[in-house]
């Protein structure tokens, strides 16, 4: 298992020019994805039997400054080999489908990413936040949050 | 220096009573134990004086651990470093039976309300010890944490505060030892009696 | 619903961010008809100390100290795993005496978590005793890291590019001094918790987790060996040297009741406690005389790129994913908490269970609620 037969599969499966293999910068390489393929590509990638993702380690939100990004990363037991997807969200629409129909690992990762970024998932059965209260205002992860000073009363300077 | 101390809480003590015929008689019955040789078995005291003594020897406290500082203050409920044998080894669940509130941790404003809460279900005399630099002051994340209270004495108030990230065990009796001296110096309540 | 003429309503019952377990503020909203618990709903964020904010904002040796204190107990396994990602991105190469130190205070500290685990389970269920003996030896350990690094609790050692300070012969015999009581005092365990009848009423056959729902809930660590899967990443994707060494990976059994049972994730804690002891056997005759720490620059800046290194810690699989843009500082830092995700299998765990069992089931689970909220 390695990068190059995933990405071959993968281009067979679906279009070749729109899911390309990142590996121009440090570190790992990523698989930078459509948002409108995303749920058919991970359910491809979880019930085929020779990928056989089928443990979501991770869902993460990204503020690029001019553009969101969801970062999802899976792993397969089997083969017990990793990648990374990223789809890219524009900044006054941050909108993407929701895996909660497939891992259910992605319900309280989702609305993690939810309340600390404000990326809405949709199909998520629950999305409401999770680590900071329910009446907070703004989301604190991007870039241009400001930290309030007084909140319910308790002031905080 | 000891028999210094001692001088010192016999006029503590003496100046506790008010009423002259009340005074005459003290001195009069301590003097008296001292001279039978029995000053080591029975302590007269002022009434005010006695039940301070009893207050300071058995603070019990509220099992309130909210991050890393309640690992230390469970090492120091355990064996090695013994709170029992200094009265404070019972630690309730329930702030209705408890003294002593110790604030372990960092105090975020989603659990601010309900700190308030425990704090107002406490009967009184009550006291608050912030353990931590969290709870004293917001700690390591006073400057950039936005969730985070900076220091606990915003919603509650604090009689002792122990510095350190976490403080040694020592530190916590030590905080405890502090707290005991100051309860002997108060003066009871009218209503108390 | 309605028995026969009886009628019942549902009752909400809240377990409350104060209450006795020794777990932290976790608020579990528990909906029971009569004795029976028909949803949990575990609501969390009170010590939300916006650990990723904080790390976009210091420089990359800045964090580390922040590291520690996201689950407290076993401060030397997250600062390894933030370390092992800054190394992997910068292509830093750490001397093997460094790595040597690292495994062994991550073993000693994997050995202090777990017993503190098994005396607060124990402590949950009722039995004080077997709270003061595993803090008693959890002591040792502490006086052994305090001679280490100067902490008792949160430490500072790993940094980037090794460890801070080195050990001499006195540390080392202190070492090898407690690794022979702890193998007495482990029988003595296995004696008063492991074969109580009272205990294994309490905990067999309670709290069933099958493998394709941990895999599916994203269960990693001691909870899923339980269940039956045997993978630890120290030997499927080894870091820091420990392809070196020889140890075996304890899967649950079911040697009480059904396997994936609490019994089982109390029992794999216990095997890991042996087998991390064989490993700082053999990680103190490998020591070698040589350098604990790499030199880097002032102002570290990593190339732009990003790399997710997960680490084997006490509760699961500790992951940093760090993004860099060639600045001093990162773009993102994102953690992925073992905690977080073992909690989130309590709900389906608990249904149709007694009300007592969902105490036991928030133990056998050993959340910490630094790591869960960050």
């Amino acid at each position: 298992m390695n990068y190059e037969l995933i990405s071959s599969k993968l281009n067979e499966k679906f279009s070749t020019n729109q899911n390309q293999l990142n590996t121009s910068t440090a570190g790992d390489p990523y698989f930078l994805i459509n948002k409108e393929q995303l749920l058919p590509i991970c359910q491809y990638l979880k019930e085929n039997e020779e990928l056989w993702f089928n443990f979501l380690k991770l869902i993460t939100a990204v503020d690029q400054g001019d553009k969101f990004s969801s970062v999802y990363h899976l792993y397969s037991y089997k083969y017990e080999f990793g990648i990374t997807l990223k789809v890219d969200l524009e900044k006054t629409n941050p909108v993407v489908d929701s895996l909660c129909g497939l891992y259910k690992a992605a319900n309280w990762l989702e609305r993690e990413c939810y309340d600390l970024m404000g990326i809405i998932y949709k199909g998520h059965p629950d999305l409401r936040r999770i680590l900071l209260p329910l009446d907070w205002q703004g989301y604190p992860l991007r870039k241009d949050y400001v930290a309030p000073t007084e909140y319910n009363g308790i002031d905080n300077t | 220096m000891d028999s210094n101390k001692a001088k010192n809480l016999e006029q503590i003590l003496e100046s506790s009573i008010k009423d002259p015929k009340d005074l005459t008689r003290y001195l009069y019955y301590r003097k008296k134990l001292k001279e039978e040789g029995l000053s080591d078995f029975i302590s007269i005291l002022p009434l005010g004086a006695a039940i301070n003594w009893a207050r300071a020897n058995s603070v019990w406290p509220l099992t309130f651990g909210i991050a890393c500082c309640a690992i230390e203050m469970m090492a120091v409920g355990a064996s090695k470093f013994d709170l029992d044998r200094f009265g404070s080894g019972v630690f309730r669940a329930t702030p209705r039976q408890t003294d002593l509130m110790i604030v372990a941790g960092t105090v975020t404003y989603k659990l601010a309300p309900r700190i308030k809460k425990l704090y107002e279900q406490m009967p009184s005399p009550k006291y608050v010890i912030a353990m931590g630099a969290c709870a004293s002051s917001g700690g390591p994340y006073t400057q950039l944490g936005y969730q985070v209270i900076k220091g606990v004495d915003k919603i509650i108030p604090v009689d002792v505060y122990i510095p350190g990230c976490p403080p040694r065990p020592e530190a916590l009796i030590d905080a405890v030892l502090l707290l005991q001296d100051k309860i002997s110096k108060t003066i009871p309540q009218q209503e108390a009696i | 619903m309605q028995t026969d003429s009886l009628h019942t309503e549902e009752l909400l019952v809240n377990m409350g961010p104060q209450h006795p377990s020794t777990h932290g503020v976790l608020r579990l909203v528990v909906k029971t008809d009569g004795e029976s618990v028909q949803e949990t709903l575990p609501l969390i964020g009170f010590l939300h100390r916006s650990f990723e904010k904080i790390a976009e904002t210091l420089t990359y040796k800045q964090v580390v100290p922040y590291t520690d204190r996201l689950d407290y107990l076993s401060s030397m396994n997250n600062s390894l795993a933030y370390c092992l990602a800054i190394e992997k991105l910068a292509n830093l190469e750490v001397p093997e005496r460094a790595s040597i130190l690292r495994v062994i205070t991550a073993e000693l500290n994997r050995i202090a978590s777990h017993l503190l685990a098994f005396g607060s389970y124990a402590l949950d269920l009722g039995a004080y005793t077997p709270f003061l003996y595993s803090f008693r030896e959890r002591e040792l350990i502490l006086s052994i890291f305090e001679k280490i690094s100067g902490g008792r609790l949160l430490y500072h050692y790993n940094r980037i590019g090794g460890v801070a300070r080195d050990i001499n012969i006195d540390i080392i015999s202190e070492i090898g001094q407690f690794i022979d009581i702890m193998r007495k005092k482990l029988n003595e365990y296995n004696e008063l918790v492991t074969e109580n009848l009272i205990f294994i009423k309490r905990t067999a056959n309670i709290g069933l987790i099958s493998m394709s729902d941990a895999i599916n809930y994203g269960v990693t660590g001691p909870c899923l060996r339980a269940s039956g899967l045997k993978y630890d990443l120290r030997k499927v994707h080894p870091y820091s040297l420990y392809e070196k060494f020889n140890f075996d990976v304890p899967i649950g059994q079911g040697l009480k009741g059904q396997i994936g049972d609490c019994f089982d994730r109390y029992w794999v804690r216990l095997k890991e406690i042996e087998e991390s002891l064989k490993i700082v056997e053999q990680a103190l005759d490998l020591l070698r005389e040589g350098e604990i720490r790499t030199k880097i620059s002032a102002n570290l800046k990593l190339p732009a790129g990003e790399v997710y290194v997960p680490c084997e810690n006490p509760r699961g699989e500790l992951g940093f994913y760090i993004i860099s843009d060639g600045k001093p500082n990162a773009l993102r830092v994102k953690v992925r908490a073992p905690s977080f995700c073992n909690l989130s299998i309590l709900d389906p765990t608990c249904r149709n269970t007694l009300f007592a069992d969902v105490v036991s089931i928030v133990g056998s689970i050993d959340i910490v609620l630094g790591e869960v909220d960050r």
